[in-house]
């Protein structure tokens, strides 16, 4: 067993944390309080080839591991956790989606183009009626042979403004419940698709959520990912690799809660002595360092299972679920530690603590990974 | 033209400090490696040249004397975009030795513009870049700032008391730079980190070099004592403190 990275993977790491630390913090408050799109930081992230870092370099992408990505993800969203789902939507739910089940002509097409960021990608699963339970898609994609006719609405889409290839999954034979649902490649721009207003989230504000709403819209056929019927295994294999990168940005959240606690704790004082001084703060954060690093270890087991090829899914949920609680419970004890500064937007933390709820209900809730655990333990 | 950067591998800046061996000894144990950052800002600068010559650049090599370890730092500077790397198979103790070894290791190859950071942020020894000169019988400038190249003619920027002074040179030739040659150091992309793993990292043996200099020992600066409050009403005994104590007065 080897608990040490590569040099590879703690220079992207680094990489990771030096776009983070340069760029993101400058205007990160800003725009979480006007939830402006970080149209630009997105720009430098795909120029670093962030946007696309797992995919095969044939397809012009980073060609990095999980591991490394787990690392990455992790910088990004200790400090910006808006910038980081916008790169997780498109590297494990996109990305790896078209990568692992597009056909050779749907890589040629659409692959390129994410993998640089010249085009980002969208996930579109959720329905106004269907979020934990999937399988209950309304949204209908009536197969006329040589194209598909969808009608329907999806719901909470990250990145549906900005993104402009969707994977939108939509049922097609109703009868046949969810092994009759399909998954498409849709161009935004195809006639027939509107967008409904800006989310305005409590987190995450600068991502850009809308939902998305489909009249007769047209997709070619050869847009269909996999054989009639893949569309429901589709989307589940892809939240599987989606786990994995949510997980790490959860405990970027918390770990960088923690370490601005750590900082916070040297330098306040309180009764004559820094407040690291008193026990009561000194144990929160050993139990919070306890839990980031817990939450580190579940992470990159997920992500060296995936990479070394074997089975990942109940470690991707365990990671989940766990980084996801313990965000929550890491940032709820920073703004304790910061006391009144904690609740005010300057010292960061408040904000960590609204982004780390996000973790615990977007691709598959807390509780909803913990039937996927119970499940593998408990089904004979 | 083919471009040379010096390379010093130095702890990061947020490095907490310690000595062993009676502070004889830097206690490298759990410190994290960097490019200098002079350095790094000099890859950049000539990385921005190259793009912008239009093929007329043709390589940048980036050169280090250390031991293997090092070798990561220069594997980095491959990845933010140097074409290939020397290592010099040699413990950097002594500006003199350091430089003696560059010179060995790159005289006879061609390289028309040298380029070494003002001083390495671990021992601040300003050495390095004109005793290099001095061996390679070439020229130097020291206190760069700007660097321009047109029509393969070099011009040269110094920050100077009260202005600037602007410097032109024959090739090939030293130039020692400050902070300002570049904006801010590059951040290797995925396809730098991912081309670094074909790009070359040649290993020479130093060369019999004598060091002039030797550290007999390290001192740390006194610990930052405790804020003295005073009473406002009782101006003398602050004056007294200031006298005293800090001896500011």
């Amino acid at each position: 067993m080897n608990f040490e990275f590569t040099e590879e993977q703690i220079m992207i790491r680094d990489a990771a944390r030096d776009f983070a630390q340069r760029d993101l913090i400058t205007d990160v408050i800003a725009r979480d309080t006007k939830a402006e799109y970080p149209t630009k930081h997105i720009k430098t992230l795909s120029e670093l080839g962030f946007m696309g870092m797992m995919v095969d370099p044939e397809y012009e992408g980073g060609g990095m591991d999980t591991v490394s990505y787990v690392l990455a993800m992790e910088e990004i969203s200790k400090i910006d956790a808006a910038v980081s789902v916008i790169m997780s939507v498109n590297n494990s739910l996109v990305c790896y989606g078209l990568g692992n089940y597009g056909s050779e002509e749907q890589k040629r097409k659409y692959l390129p183009d994410l993998a640089n960021g010249r085009k980002i990608g969208a996930y579109l699963l959720s329905e106004p009626e269907a979020g934990s339970d999937a399988t209950m898609q309304r949204t209908t994609a009536e197969d006329k042979g040589d194209h598909y006719l969808l009608n329907g609405t999806k719901n909470w889409i990250t990145s549906a403004n900005a993104g402009s290839v969707y994977l939108v999954i939509a049922q097609t034979h109703p009868e046949k419940r969810h092994h009759g649902i399909n998954a498409f490649i849709v161009d935004k721009d195809t006639p027939g698709i509107s967008l409904g207003p800006h989310e305005d989230k409590m987190g995450m504000r600068s991502s850009d959520t809308h939902s998305v709403m489909f009249t007769d819209v047209k997709v070619p056929a050869e847009n269909r990912i996999g054989e009639d019927g893949f569309g429901f295994k589709f989307a589940m294999k892809a939240l599987e690799a989606g786990r994995i990168g949510i997980a790490a940005q959860a405990l970027g959240l918390a770990s960088g809660a923690l370490e601005r606690s750590v900082q916070y704790a040297k330098e306040r004082k309180a009764f004559g002595t820094e407040i690291a001084n008193h026990q009561a703060i000194a144990f929160k954060i050993a139990d919070m360092a306890v839990k980031v690093e817990n939450a580190r270890n579940l992470c990159l087991k997920a992500a060296w299972l995936k990479d070394n090829g074997k089975s990942f899914a109940i470690a991707g949920s365990m990671a989940k679920q766990y980084a996801a609680d313990i965000a929550m419970e890491v940032t709820t004890e920073a703004v304790q530690i910061h006391g009144g500064y904690g609740y005010v937007k300057e010292y960061h933390v408040e904000r960590l603590m609204r982004e780390a709820k996000l973790t615990q209900i977007y691709e598959g809730t807390s509780e909803i990974q913990k039937i996927v655990i119970s499940r593998s333990l408990l089904k004979d | 033209m083919k471009i040379l950067i010096c390379i010093s591998n130095v702890p990061d800046t947020t490095t907490k400090i310690r000595f062993v061996n009676e502070n004889t000894q830097f206690d490298t144990n759990g410190v994290q490696w960097i490019i200098n950052p002079w350095d790094e800002l000099a890859l950049t600068r000539a990385l921005e040249l190259k793009e912008a010559s239009g093929g007329a650049i043709e390589k940048i090599t980036v050169i280090s004397v250390g031991p293997q370890s090092a070798e990561p730092t220069l594997r980095k500077a491959l990845a933010i975009g140097a074409d290939d790397a020397i290592r010099v198979n040699a413990e950097p103790t002594d500006a003199y030795g350091v430089a003696f070894q560059l010179a060995e290791a790159v005289k006879d190859q061609g390289y028309d513009m040298i380029i070494a950071g003002i001083e390495s942020s671990d021992y601040n020894g300003a050495g390095v870049g004109g005793m290099l000169a001095e061996f390679l019988g070439i020229a130097s400038v020291s206190s760069v700032s700007t660097i321009n190249i047109e029509n393969g003619a070099v011009s040269l920027k110094r920050e100077i008391d009260g202005g600037s002074e602007l410097v032109g040179t024959q090739l090939p030739f030293v130039a020692i730079i400050q902070k300002g040659v570049a904006l801010e150091p590059r951040i290797p992309s995925m396809r730098g980190i991912m081309m670094a793993r074909k790009k070359p990292l040649n290993v020479t043996e130093g060369a019999a070099a004598n060091n002039m200099t030797e550290f007999v020992g390290y001192e740390l600066p006194p610990a930052k004592a405790a804020c003295k409050m005073v009473d406002p009403e009782n101006m003398k005994e602050l004056v007294n403190l200031l006298h005293t104590e800090a001896k500011v007065i």
